[in-house]
């Protein structure tokens, strides 16, 4: 096309514009990795040795374990996602196959309604009127003192939060799948669920993984439900009705007084969920380079 | 879909798979209409024009929200006014005048990345250079400006939609009547591409609205209304969290602010969706 000077001027503006979100990428980073010098120095493999967390502004008067917290992301991120995948890609299932139009409707446009409440909503739910219910649900099968904030309440919560994400990635990957495929199967017989599970999952894998993947960025990332929910305490839970505390939590917890030690050890944990959802996107793009390529 | 209007089999495989996608829909809707309808049944009675225009005592749990309402709209005032610029720019660079080049591939490579990073890791980042390296402290303008951050990959993918949704037919015509690429974008495809413009910003605007996570060590939690925005400022989502986690019988209030959030974001929520789908043909992925 014709590029007139002022195009050439306006171009190259804009490109310096748009770069500000390499340059983000880059600060954020170089930020994340300046504050958690001292501690990566001065503590090290510290950080996941040591038995207990009580941090103090020295390395020397405290302990900094973080292992513990990080198995309460971990596990968290984990639960929520063996509920919010299987359900989620089954709400899929339900809108594109099962429903009748206007039921399809509603209960997609519930879910994307979903998507815009506010984590801090969800978290408030969840202390009120959740953790009370599994606090009667762990006294009824015999557990006493349970708290309810616990390792179960805030999988319960953090899962419904990620639904949307599996959900409405699933159906759009759906929404592709050549309608002639589906009759032509039907034609052989196949009911609709034969048809779902041979014909339409297959076709939708790609699409389904991305929308888990997303989801469970998400469940990792997420900080003030799971404040709400989970009841802080950093131990390994030995039972789902056990608190546990995850790094997310940590960091919003102590950040507002923490400083030296205790302040980069912080910013370490920072990095570390960088760490984990790098980790996340490297898996999947292994699973569609090396594992589905090689089919 | 003709596909529904096949006759179920009947085999018993075939009417537990029927039943147990039913179920699920049912148990996801009626979690959310607990969720939604335990928030609004407890907390609608305590919102007044009271509620809303006076300021809380007794560590919030009594008084209004007045200040946190001021408070949120400066942060979203500030976060908006930075971010629209910017992702109007760089979503005109990605979509128009760059498309494919390796300098816009290593951005959108970015701007996913961007997506990914987690809110608190926006809050911490924003705590180190707003904050601290910048002298600008707890205060708004450092909340507004870590929010701008944050949201400009989500602008940015939106009026890239918008754009992609105008139809090419446009873009020759300009180019068959000899106009610049410039004055091809100032007045034929961002007045099209206005569509995507709206749900980029209201999206936005949710996203700003929702966050709690990065304005913690950011905005801060003061509950006074900022005389400015250098001064510190609680956010309603921060007001809640303060209200249920930190003092004694502030239940009430937190209900009552929940519904004034929740009320907001259902709406403009809604009008981001209805836009999308209407205009935009679904190109917009809301999550």
């Amino acid at each position: 096309m014709f590029q007139s000077p002022t195009d050439k001027s306006v171009s190259f503006v804009l490109q310096l514009i748009a770069s500000i979100a390499i340059l983000l990428v880059i600060m954020i980073v170089a930020f994340l990795m300046h504050e958690s010098q001292p501690a990566l120095n001065e503590l090290g493999w510290r950080m996941l040795t040591d038995e207990s967390w009580f941090p103090a502004e020295n390395a020397s008067h405290g302990t900094f374990g973080l292992f513990p917290i990080v198995m309460g992301t971990i596990l968290v991120s984990a639960g929520a996602i063996l509920i919010a995948a299987p359900v989620g890609v089954a709400s899929a299932i339900f809108n594109q196959y099962y429903a009748p139009r206007p039921v399809a409707y509603l209960y997609r446009r519930l879910v994307e309604l979903l998507v815009g409440i506010p984590s801090v909503v969800f978290g408030f739910w969840g202390l009120v009127v959740l953790c009370p219910v599994i606090a009667g649900l762990a006294h009824r099968v015999g557990m006493q003192n349970v708290p309810g904030p616990s390792l179960l309440s805030a999988v319960i919560v953090v899962s419904l939060m990620i639904l949307p994400t599996v959900m409405l990635m699933s159906e759009s990957a759906m929404r592709t799948v050549p309608s002639s495929h589906i009759k032509g199967a039907a034609a052989l017989g196949m009911g609709r669920f034969g048809v779902i599970c041979n014909i339409v999952l297959p076709q939708t894998k790609s699409g389904i993984v991305t929308g888990i993947v997303l989801a469970i960025a998400r469940a990792i990332g997420e900080t003030m439900a799971v404040v709400m929910v989970a009841g802080n305490i950093v131990k390994m839970p030995s039972s789902i009705f056990d608190p546990v505390r995850t790094l997310t939590a940590n960091i919003a917890l102590e950040m507002g007084y923490a400083a030296g030690m205790q302040r980069s050890t912080l910013f370490c944990s920072g990095l570390i969920l960088l760490g984990l959802v790098a980790v996340l996107f490297a898996c999947e793009i292994f699973l569609r380079r090396v594992v589905w390529r090689r089919r | 879909m003709s596909f529904k209007s096949l006759p179920a089999s009947r085999s018993p495989l075939e009417i537990s798979a029927l039943i147990a996608f039913w179920l699920i829909a049912i148990t996801v809707s009626g979690l959310f209409v607990w969720l939604v309808g335990d928030v609004v049944v407890h907390g609608l009675s305590g919102v007044s024009w009271e509620f809303l225009t006076s300021s809380p005592s007794n560590f919030g749990t009594a008084g209004g929200i007045y200040p946190m309402i001021v408070s949120t709209l400066l942060i979203l005032v500030i976060a908006i006014v930075v971010a629209v610029p910017l992702s109007i720019a760089s979503a005109l660079y990605l979509s128009e005048f760059a498309r494919g080049s390796w300098s816009s591939i290593l951005i959108e490579r970015g701007l996913i990345i961007l997506a990914a990073v987690p809110s608190v890791v926006f809050g911490l980042f924003g705590f180190a250079l707003f904050c601290d390296m910048l002298g600008m402290g707890y205060s708004i303008l450092s909340g507004g400006l870590t929010l701008a951050c944050m949201i400009l990959p989500i602008m940015i993918r939106a009026l890239q939609a918008g754009l992609e949704s105008v139809p090419d037919d446009y873009r020759r015509a300009a180019a068959a009547l000899a106009m610049s690429k410039t004055r091809t974008v100032v007045s034929i495809l961002l007045p099209s591409a206005a569509p995507g413009l709206v749900v980029g910003l209201v999206l936005g605007i949710g996203r700003v609205l929702a966050e709690t996570a990065a304005l913690l060590f950011t905005s801060g939690s003061v509950d006074r209304t900022p005389e400015s925005m250098f001064d510190s400022g609680r956010s309603l989502s921060i007001h809640i969290y303060e209200l249920a986690m930190n003092v004694a019988g502030g239940e009430a209030n937190a209900y009552s602010t929940a519904v004034v959030l929740l009320l907001l974001l259902l709406v403009i929520n809604s009008i981001a969706i209805a836009i999308a789908d209407k205009l935009l043909k679904r190109k917009v992925k809301i999550v």
